[in-house]
């Protein structure tokens, strides 16, 4: 018998693989580690290292004991822990961060079947989890060992008056370490559209949606909405993740309005000061729904009426 | 406003046997040729076990209305007429020919005399012409139309596939049989407007059709760009015309014919000889191949005996493909005969034969992104999955012109092609029940 390969075509495949799509947001993601860690100083790396690194063994022990393949060379993990990391102050107890790590990988990734099949963004499960559960330690912004006053206590976002563009813009403010430096979160972002890891189109209309209404709702100054809180790290980051957004360009445009809606309203009138998290953890929900709406229509389809059966 | 071109991709050219003027390779100890090379009834063998035969001589006669002739590659002795196993899973009866090392033309091949449209299809027929960009229509079935109804004729000289250049050659070194088909097709369709789409990797191709069609009214070279599938029948129509073929309808139903530059190639030399279709340009190539060349062989013959020919290979083959990498067939092993529709034979290392094995969908939407007709591969695949016949017709699955596109951008490496293939045949058996 031939030993001879008998795939079916095609029999080449592009370099592009789920696991350097993930190398390539870890990279995008570094400048803003780095902001992290002379912002606030070395604790801030050693929570990022913790969160992967438990995040990644999470995902290998629960593959392990459901004696599922192991896929924790995809990365995902480790992009994972790294935006969990970031949503928590520096100042966070460990363990508290390895409970949103628990709740990311466990809760919102591995029960519902692991990557790709969970429908909402496991970073942003942790978050929400750490926020009802600790949300003391999750909004204090003290204990800083970097360039930021660990005196700083208000936000930009709850006293958006008290800091200059500047400030805003290089993260010299309190709040949590991976979302404050707004030069690296865009340098990052820039570096994934370029390298074609995503569609700028969710960024710009969520961040543009948000700055616009938040400034037709409140009045806030546009630059000053756009620069603070975790808008920049969400909508790059988080609303742009494959699984838990719009799979057509259409989608993604009614996603970055509903998100940039649902944010506006949160950061004007709710009590939260913050309204990323739940704006995005709500569009997840909504994204096998404006799939449904947006399906491509194929060139030289006949109207959908018509059923014809075979080739 | 509509695009100017369909979506595309890159993929990589390896063209690298683009200067390779093909040599001559007839002294081969037989030939085995198939009597189904094209879409249709099988031809019936017309010559015995013991026959002798010439180069030319017919011995598969049409087998209906959409079939084609099949003529001896080689003079020589008819060893054999039994089945054989293609690599598409069927089997058909071949004749096999054991070669006299003479390659005498049979008597009387003359070129046909044409007087009207009909005498013309009938001499397509007779030179046994079909599809050579690789789907093997019966060209002769393609002409028989009503000259009004056809506006455009495209010939298709895109050669998108990586790694197979014989098409560009057959247009660099036979212009002139590429004319001669023009000019019937220019007598027989006189207010069709000729395109001849060729894609700007290869100048030397354009500028020879461009010097051969200098002057010929209603004849255009169309400079399309070097990205796949620029030669999927589809692209090229809307490419070239702007036009789109409907679902369920045919490129006629829009006014358009398309050609193979080689099958037009192949038709023009009969015009000009009388010589039917018996031999064809290949090329040769892929990494497990120690000298890849163009090499013109008769149909029928043996892909081992050609290889070892031409200096055969650097390593054990661990894939050989009929046609080139983004649309070939696998082949089992080497003991395949030469078909008039292929025009590759890529035979491939352990590292290129490898398939990376397929991860979760991440969906990310580059498949839907990729597809020239803007399907959405990812949820046909999905549909397939479940066998959802209806979704799957909802999603358009028999507009999937199987390209592989999506398969290739995949960072996931799912085996979409594989699935869609595989989602036809659900809504074919669902069609017959």
């Amino acid at each position: 018998m031939s030993k001879m390969n008998l795939s079916v075509s095609p029999h080449i495949r592009s370099a592009r693989t789920t696991q350097s799509i993930m190398l390539d947001v870890i990279i995008a993601l570094t400048p803003a580690l780095i902001a992290s860690v002379v912002l606030y100083g070395f604790r801030a790396l050693l929570l990022t290292q913790i969160s992967c690194g438990f995040c990644v063994l999470l995902e290998f022990l629960y593959e392990k004991l459901l004696k599922r393949p192991v896929t924790v060379s995809d990365l995902s993990a480790v992009v994972t822990g790294l935006l969990v990391a970031f949503n928590v102050p520096v100042s966070m107890p460990v363990w508290m961060l390895l409970v949103g790590d628990l709740a990311a990988i466990i809760l919102a990734k591995q029960l519902f079947g692991g990557l790709g099949c969970n429908f909402m963004n496991p970073a942003l499960v942790g978050r929400i989890v750490m926020m009802f559960s600790f949300t003391t330690a999750l909004t204090t912004y003290t204990g800083s060992a970097g360039l930021v006053d660990a005196a700083t206590s208000a936000t930009p976002l709850a006293d958006p008056a008290s800091y200059g563009f500047m400030e805003l813009l290089f993260g010299l403010h309190g709040g949590v370490i991976g979302e404050t430096c707004a030069a690296a979160l865009l340098l990052g972002g820039i570096y994934l559209c370029v390298r074609g890891v995503i569609k700028p189109i969710i960024p710009l209309v969520y961040i543009g949606t948000t700055v616009l209404l938040t400034w037709a709702f409140g009045g806030v100054a546009p630059l000053r909405s756009a620069l603070a809180g975790g808008l920049l790290l969400g909508a790059i980051y988080m609303a742009t993740d494959y699984v838990t957004s719009p799979i057509t360009d259409k989608g993604k445009v009614i996603f970055g309005v509903f998100l940039g809606l649902i944010t506006a309203l949160i950061r004007v009138f709710g009590n939260y000061s913050e309204g990323v998290t739940f704006a995005i953890i709500l569009g997840n929900i909504l994204v096998p729904y404006i799939n449904d709406l947006t399906e491509t229509r194929p060139i030289g389809a006949n109207p959908p009426a018509k059923k014809e059966a075979g080739k | 406003m509509a695009p100017r071109f369909l979506r595309s991709i890159h993929v990589p050219h390896f063209k690298n046997t683009q200067d390779s003027v093909p040599a001559r390779f007839f002294e081969v100890k037989s030939v085995t040729i198939p009597m189904s090379m094209h879409i249709g009834a099988p031809a019936r063998p017309v010559v015995k076990v013991g026959e002798h035969v010439k180069t030319g001589q017919l011995i598969g006669e049409a087998g209906g209305f959409v079939s084609a002739p099949i003529h001896a590659s080689i003079s020589g002795t008819v060893k054999k007429i039994d089945n054989l196993l293609l690599a598409g899973g069927g089997t058909c009866q071949a004749v096999t020919i054991e070669s006299d090392g003479l390659n005498e033309k049979a008597e009387g091949l003359k070129p046909p005399e044409l007087t009207d449209l009909d005498s013309f299809i009938q001499a397509v027929r007779d030179c046994g012409a079909v599809g050579l960009g690789g789907a093997g229509f019966p060209t002769s079935v393609k002409l028989k139309v009503d000259p009004a109804r056809v506006e455009y004729i495209l010939i298709n000289g895109a050669e998108c596939e990586p790694y197979i250049t014989s098409d560009t050659h057959t247009m660099r070194d036979n212009p002139k049989r590429i004319r001669t088909g023009l000019d019937a097709l220019k007598r027989f369709f006189p207010q069709a407007q000729i395109y001849i789409g060729i894609e700007n990797n290869k100048p030397e191709a354009i500028r020879t059709m461009r010097e051969y069609t200098d002057r010929v009214e209603l004849c255009d070279v169309v400079e399309l760009p070097s990205s796949y599938p620029q030669g999927g029948e589809k692209v090229l129509i809307y490419n070239t015309t702007g036009r789109v073929v409907p679902e369920g309808k045919l490129p006629l139903d829009v006014g358009c014919i398309v050609l193979n530059a080689t099958t037009l190639a192949c038709i023009g030399k009969y015009l000009m000889t009388g010589e039917p279709l018996t031999s064809k340009c290949i090329t040769i190539d892929g990494s497990a191949v120690k000298n890849p060349q163009n090499l013109i062989v008769p149909v029928g013959a043996m892909i081992r005996e050609i290889v070892e020919h031409i200096g055969g290979l650097k390593c054990e083959p661990a894939k050989a493909l009929y046609g080139g990498p983004m649309m070939g067939t696998a082949i089992p092993d080497l003991d395949q005969p030469i078909l008039k529709n292929t025009n590759a034979v890529l035979i491939l290392d352990e590292k290129d034969a490898k398939i990376p094995e397929p991860g979760p969908c991440i969906r990310c939407g580059r498949c839907i992104d990729t597809c020239p007709l803007h399907l959405m591969p990812t949820e046909l695949e999905q549909a397939c999955l479940k066998k959802d016949v209806k979704r799957l017709s909802e999603l358009k699955i028999n507009l999937c012109m199987e390209c592989g596109s999506c398969s290739f951008v995949c960072p996931a490496k799912r085996n979409l092609v594989e699935s869609h293939k595989l989602a036809k045949q659900y809504v074919r058996e669902a069609g017959v029940k």
